[in-house]
């Protein structure tokens, strides 16, 4: 197990290490001289110029940049958004609470209706259930995101007047406001992840359900209930726990355009707000911190499938 | 539209198998692997009707200028925010456009996005994931790693990214999907070349003194064709949300050219005025997304007959 979790972080560091040189590298692609950004006014002065290029290194060879933001970024610090004079870091942390709200709503919301709907289209495969079920997984996936938003704006908030169109309510000032302001966009995107959760536990109840000890249970009489619930289902999740885990990285790309559409000040707008400002060290530390909460809830898929597995646990 | 058709199912068509092994008597011609694959995708009706909608929405991205009722771009103050009508079956937007001419213009855009941009990502990974899976060692470890590291950040994400860093039009729009998906081909087409490094055939020809680039074209890429058939297609319906999402974020297509995400964008403004602006875009979205994914099914099942198991 040691030795199993050190041969993983192996694979992690490189990775992540690569990473980050794709990242810095973005600043390679952009047009125009970030110094003249940053001036803003004072453009035409070479004295402030050369001051920004100084206090941003853009005067040292690429490799010295790269070493010197590699660092800073090890210790935790992605630089000050160019737009307000903030840390990134404190940026990003302030916004990642309403986007995690956000996420794990939406995947309460994915998993109530996923895992039951394949449940139940794995137990009556080729019925009309099967292909209702997953009649409504494929046109769950093909719902582009923000378009799903602007519909449910459109009948909820504007048609019928029940919630609020946009705006966010912190959970701690008021948790009823905060449920009206985000159960939409938690719908939305746990829409966009429910369809394939869907997949996963029809395919997972297809497989165990063609089990031996499945046959067993059959034969010794045991009630169609006990056999799906306790010895398909059981088995059948255990996939799609760690599938899950890692879908719900998939959901902080989702917030992008949700929180936009919402107008919800979480990650995902952070962003969208940077990449319009020309904020880039924002849209980098945000870039790596996906990466790194993707990275780490993959590595968490993989405990969560050892610890859930009592087979894969003894070694 | 039969022409398409006929084009599909021919690129449907896995390549000759390998030589069979002695044993079985040889098959006659018309049941070949690649016949019923496409004997199976005929009969798969919802796989037929996704590739009749995707044919439709072809026909329509071509034949735009002549079918479009009005100018894309040609705005009017005299019909601002009309409700659909019998002159403007789809409304007018905020500057007196037809919105229908605007989403069969716009499906130019979105298909040409999806189909460049994936065609462009296949170019790119399958070289190099052919080159990792066949050359092993230090090539293999290095082209993993980087392909990891693009896996670890959600698509849209570095589609985001990569678009806000080469500036706000289609092109980079499409070069940032295009990036963005390339590491699902490396992945995709290495791992496919280690298993046909296994086999006796690719042994055999390496054998005979094939050199690698050889090896790699003749006997490992006709076996990747039918599952890179059916991920080109299901990352095309991605590849058309993702246009769609940077449009609407500003970093796509640029107004006033059409395209179905920017007009949801301004649409969001009108929502109580005009909400047929909103809903006609995004229902063209919806509905070429689901043909692409209906084909993509259809051709795993039909493609992969391990895939029927399941079904």
């Amino acid at each position: 197990m040691g030795i199993w979790l050190l041969r993983r972080l192996g694979q992690i560091i490189p990775t992540l290490l690569i990473l980050s040189v794709l990242i810095f590298g973005l600043q390679q692609l952009m047009p125009g001289d970030p110094a003249l950004i940053l001036a803003g006014e004072e453009r035409g002065d070479p004295q402030v110029l050369a001051e920004i290029r100084a206090e941003l290194l853009l005067d040292r060879p690429l490799w010295q940049q790269y070493l010197a933001w590699l660092g800073r970024v090890l210790t935790g610090d992605f630089g000050f958004s160019w737009r307000i004079r903030m840390p990134v870091a404190q940026l990003i942390l302030e916004k990642l609470p309403v986007t995690l709200q956000l996420a794990l709503m939406a995947f309460v919301i994915a998993v109530l209706i996923g895992v039951p709907l394949g449940i139940v289209s794995a137990v009556w495969k080729d019925r009309p259930v099967d292909w209702a079920a997953n009649g409504a997984a494929l046109a769950g996936i093909s719902t582009p995101n923000f378009w799903l938003g602007i519909m449910l704006i459109l009948l909820f908030s504007v048609q019928l007047g029940w919630l609020p169109p946009s705006g966010y309510v912190s959970l701690f000032e008021d948790p009823w406001q905060s449920l009206a302001t985000t159960i939409m966009p938690a719908f939305v995107l746990g829409n966009s992840i429910a369809g394939v959760l869907m997949r996963h536990t029809r395919a997972a109840m297809l497989t165990a359900l063609s089990q031996d000890y499945v046959r067993t249970a059959r034969a010794k009489g045991l009630t169609e209930r006990m056999v799906v619930v306790k010895h398909a289902l059981r088995n059948a999740l255990i996939p799609v726990v760690t599938l899950g885990t890692i879908e719900l990285g998939r959901l902080l790309a989702g917030a992008v355009l949700t929180e936009q559409i919402f107008t919800i000040p979480g990650f995902g707008k952070l962003i969208v707000d940077a990449v319009f400002n020309r904020d880039y060290p924002v849209v980098q530390g945000v870039v790596m911190a996906t990466a790194l909460i993707f990275v780490l809830l993959s590595l968490l898929a993989d405990l969560l499938y050892m610890a859930i597995n009592p087979r894969l646990r003894a070694s | 539209m039969s022409s398409t058709l006929d084009k599909l199912r021919q690129a449907a068509a896995p390549p000759p198998a390998p030589p069979p092994p002695p044993k079985t008597p040889p098959r006659p011609s018309q049941d070949s692997p690649g016949r019923r694959a496409i004997r199976r995708f005929a009969r798969h009706r919802l796989a037929m009707l996704g590739l009749v909608i995707v044919t439709l929405f072809v026909l329509v991205a071509i034949l735009a200028p002549l079918i479009a009722p009005y100018d894309p771009v040609a705005t009017s103050w005299a019909r601002i925010r009309k409700a659909p009508s019998s002159a403007f079956w789809f409304g007018t937007d905020e500057n007196g456009r037809d919105v229908l001419s605007r989403v069969i213009w716009g499906a130019r855009a979105s298909l040409m996005a999806g189909i460049v941009s994936v065609a462009a990502a296949i170019g790119l990974g399958v070289p190099f994931g052919l080159w990792a899976g066949l050359a092993g060692g230090w090539t293999d470890a290095v082209i993993s790693r980087v392909a990891d590291a693009m896996l670890s950040v959600p698509f849209l994400i570095l589609a985001i990214a990569l678009a806000a860093f080469l500036g706000p039009a289609l092109e980079n729009a499409m070069l940032a999907i295009a990036i963005s998906a390339t590491p699902i081909f490396v992945r995709l087409a290495r791992g496919m070349a280690l298993e046909a490094k296994a086999t006796d055939w690719v042994e055999a020809a390496r054998a005979l003194g094939n050199p690698p680039w050889r090896t790699a074209l003749r006997h490992v890429l006709p076996n990747i064709v039918p599952p890179l058939l059916v991920q080109g297609t299901l990352a095309i319906a991605e590849a058309i949300i993702a246009e769609a999402s940077l449009s609407f974020l500003g970093l796509g297509q640029q107004p006033p050219s059409p395209s179905w995400g920017s007009m949801l964008n301004a649409a969001q403004r009108f929502l109580t005025q005009a909400p047929w602006m909103a809903i006609y875009p995004g229902l063209a979205i919806f509905l070429v997304v689901l043909a692409f994914n209906l084909v993509g099914d259809g051709l795993r099942d039909a493609l992969d007959p391990r895939s029927d198991k399941n079904k």
